[in-house]
């Protein structure tokens, strides 16, 4: 297929995974500030992590000041202007299918089609803070029924290896950056780590991930750092975990690569990364510190998004 | 006002209309739809009529036009009556068709190669070797098939119930097939039970017929299975969606110019597995950007080095480059001539009576019936620069007989023709509206392709003659009755 037509549908499966993500770590941010704060008499204010999480902070600092509800709101969900916000990757996945019609379904371009019509006719005006949590359940809902129309119409094909290589190295990054919000967020004084806010902000991240009752399932257990951690990074059966994710990045990186005839870097990487993954144990990645791990993990999956676009001439 | 399918003060009725004879009666062929028309509630059909255009945003069916401000990706307005044509009339346009577009091809090879009908004396010589249109670089080149335009948009009107004109060539890059299509589409899911009361001939299958014909035109070096393209010059062209349209309903590549590259006298486009070799070009952007190094040096949509493998026959790229001197509205005039020095045969489709200006007799005759001509630039296209006479101002016409006077051979006019009106859904309910029909024509090495139909323009504003999309001009479903179909036909 032509590089180019690859390189959108990369980039149509991470934008539509990014906006999902973004919907999903406002949802944490929303959630936690809404714990009542004894200390100052009201709520806390964990926009900053959201900020950090979203990795739009430096942005959103030089532009609005600070991080709070509404410049969140303002910068994440509805900036045209910033690259990685809602507005931003609905459009450019938009975009993008429009630029390779031939290689999506009809039902795919006309999810993305409708998502940006929604957006752009309602969302974009009336979005307020009373709203928020709805618009949030809305851009989820948009992203699963493009992944459905995606799942249910298209061949099995390299297009589809492609959109399903850009969902999921999306998806690995923002796993890794949801959970570390917990990083950021600081305990009240006062609190414990292992005290019922404690408590509260781990089952917010779960829950953010759609995994509260796969936690239960899996642990039958009080929530507790090091499995929730478990879960996220190295439980092969959670879909949003980071070894689920890489699993299937490497897979259709070797589909690929098969259907070509050849071994590309990308696949000896993502292979690696993922192997690595499934032959740990969270006390490895305790070791460290969480966060420390999380970091380094963020910039390896970096390199692998790089060797993608070279291995495959997405920059013409 | 409500108006009724009755011809109104609007519309004298020395209009014939597609679907009501003088007096108000259904023509034949279209009592069922009539009595439909009359008894569908108008509610319904307003909704029906907004339900239309919901799916045309949502399908992304929009046409561009930038630089104009307004909605860059604008609808073209649809509407629900369609245009029904009896089998009859179909099959004796087609044979037409079929005739006009061989001379056209025999002519285009001809003027590149012998050009035996300049040294017959039927074609002045200046009109083709000055003609911007002819393109040098395409002298004794040998297309395969000796097929020039292998998709051909021929703009046909009709003033009375056997009275076919044809109004323009269109030789290069026709667009508006996408509509045909799609405007059949949106008829069988809006209104399903209209195809159970009636015959209508299907349309779908023209792009396998596309690809099939552009298949058979594919290089001699070609070997196995031609690699056909559609090549776009993107996004942004206001035909973009009907590129796409194309190259997804054939299972083709898009592609655009940044995609393909030439090495070793070869055309190759950029794949994720390193080059493949494309075959057959159809190409949709003009000839002037197709090869920074032979034509617009600035063009970055092009393939540099793309002209030098055509020339060799390395790669076949339709329509033909330089097709363009086919579809000159000078060169129209000489159409019904080029039918009988060619292929010996009286032409079946008349040709509108043309005035150039580059002849003394017609400068004249155009300079003093300003008033009741319609005037175009030889060069123009998409209702552009046209002066329309019996709509234009005195002020208008004074401009306008300036310009001519200025270079009298850049400017044709023809009698505004009585074109014919379709009933059509406005707010108020059914009123005349003037139509065009655009059948494509497909030609290939080995036989003229034609599916059943066309894409019917119509005039949205009462008493306007011009049907261009981009001059506001809306489209409809067009039928052809399959139940008086004489089968084995033009078509077989």
């Amino acid at each position: 297929m032509l590089s180019r037509t690859a390189a959108s549908l990369y980039w149509v499966g991470r934008y539509m995974e990014r906006a999902e993500n973004l919907a999903r770590i406002l949802e944490v941010g929303y959630r936690m500030s809404q714990m009542p704060d004894l200390e100052a008499g009201g709520t806390r204010n964990e926009w900053p992590s959201s900020a950090v999480a979203a990795a739009c902070e430096d942005g959103l600092i030089e532009k609005h000041g600070e991080a709070n509800l509404d410049t969140v709101l303002s910068y994440i969900a509805l900036d045209p202007e910033n690259p990685s916000s809602i507005h931003a990757c609905l459009e450019t996945a938009r975009t993008n299918a429009r630029a390779v019609r031939t290689a999506v379904t009809s039902e795919m371009w006309e999810s993305l089609n409708d998502t940006w019509l929604e957006f752009n006719g309602q969302w974009r005006k009336s979005l307020k803070k009373d709203n928020l949590l709805s618009f949030l359940d809305w851009v989820k809902t948009r992203s699963t029924i493009f992944r459905g129309a995606m799942s249910g119409t298209m061949l099995r094909d390299e297009p589809y290896a492609f959109i399903n290589v850009g969902t999921f190295i999306e998806r690995t990054e923002n796993t890794a950056r949801i959970l570390d919000v917990k990083f950021h967020v600081l305990l009240p004084q006062g609190e414990s780590i292992g005290g019922s806010v404690d408590y509260y902000q781990w089952a917010t991240v779960l829950r953010s991930v759609s995994a509260l009752g796969s936690y239960h399932w899996v642990y039958r257990d009080a929530i507790k750092p090091w499995q929730v951690a478990e879960l996220l990074i190295l439980k092969k059966e959670m879909p949003r975990s980071l070894v689920y994710t890489l699993s299937q990045v490497s897979y259709y990186l070797n589909q690929i690569g098969d259907g070509h005839g050849r071994r590309y870097d990308s696949q000896r990487l993502a292979g690696k990364l993922h192997s690595e993954l499934d032959f740990s144990k969270v006390d490895d990645i305790f070791q460290d510190g969480l966060h420390e791990y999380l970091d380094k993990f963020l910039v390896r999956n970096n390199k692998l998004g790089v060797a993608i676009a070279e291995d495959f001439h997405f920059y013409l | 006002m409500s108006e009724s399918p009755t011809p109104t003060e609007n519309t004298p009725p020395a209009f014939f209309d597609e679907m009501v004879q003088l007096g108000g009666e259904p023509r034949k062929g279209m009592e069922q739809l009539a009595s439909w028309m009359v008894e569908a509630p108008r509610d319904m059909l307003k909704i029906r009529q907004t339900e239309a255009e919901n799916l045309f945003r949502r399908i992304g069916i929009t046409f561009a036009v930038y630089g104009e401000g307004g909605d860059p990706e604008r609808l073209i307005p649809f509407d629900i009556v369609p245009r029904i044509l009896l089998a009859s009339e179909w099959a004796f346009m087609s044979r037409g068709l079929e005739q006009r577009v061989k001379a056209l091809n025999m002519f285009l090879h001809d003027v590149y190669h012998d050009r035996n009908i300049i040294r017959a004396g039927v074609i002045p010589e200046n009109l083709v070797l000055q003609n911007k249109a002819y393109l040098p670089e395409m002298r004794g080149v040998t297309v395969p098939g000796g097929v020039y335009t292998h998709i051909a948009g021929i703009d046909l009107v009709r003033t009375g119930a056997e009275e076919f004109y044809v109004l323009e060539d269109n030789t290069r890059t026709p667009s508006g097939v996408s509509y045909m299509l799609q405007n059949r589409e949106v008829m069988m899911r809006l209104f399903p039970e209209m195809f159970n009361s009636h015959q209508v001939a299907p349309v779908e299958r023209y792009p396998e017929d596309l690809l099939a014909s552009l298949k058979t035109v594919a290089p001699p070096t070609c070997e196995g299975d031609p690699t056909v393209v559609v090549l776009s010059p993107g996004l942004y062209n206001s035909a973009y969606y009907e590129h796409t349209f194309l190259a997804d309903k054939m299972g083709i590549e898009l592609v655009e110019g940044q995609d393909l590259f030439v090495k070793d006298n070869t055309v190759f486009m950029r794949t994720t597995q390193g080059p493949e070799r494309v075959d057959v070009i159809y190409k949709r952007l003009d000839d002037d950007f197709i090869d920074p190094l032979a034509f617009r040096a600035d063009s970055s949509l092009g393939v540099p080095g793309l002209m030098n493998v055509y020339r060799s026959g390395g790669v076949t790229i339709t329509n033909a480059v330089g097709g363009g001197i086919a579809d000159d509205k000078a060169i129209y005039m000489y159409v019904p001539d080029m039918i009988k020095f060619y292929l010996d045969e009286e032409p079946i489709l008349k040709n509108v009576p043309t005035y150039w200006c580059a002849r003394d007799d017609d400068y004249k005759y155009v300079l003093d019936h300003l008033e009741e001509l319609v005037v175009k630039e030889v060069a123009g296209s998409g209702g552009y620069g046209m002066l329309v006479g019996p709509a234009s101002t005195k002020e208008e016409r004074e401009a306008y007989a300036l310009r001519i006077k200025a270079d009298p051979a850049e400017f044709i006019a023809q009698p505004t023709l009585s074109l014919s009106t379709c009933p059509t859904f406005v707010a108020d309910g059914y009123a005349p509206r003037h139509v065009d029909l655009r059948p494509f024509v497909l030609v290939g090495a080995d036989k003229v392709r034609l599916v059943p139909g066309g894409l019917t323009r119509v005039a949205m504003r009462a008493g306007s003659l011009v049907v261009n999309s981009s001059q506001g001009g809306g489209t409809k479903d067009t039928w052809i009755l399959e139940d008086s179909l004489n089968l084995g036909g033009a078509n077989a």
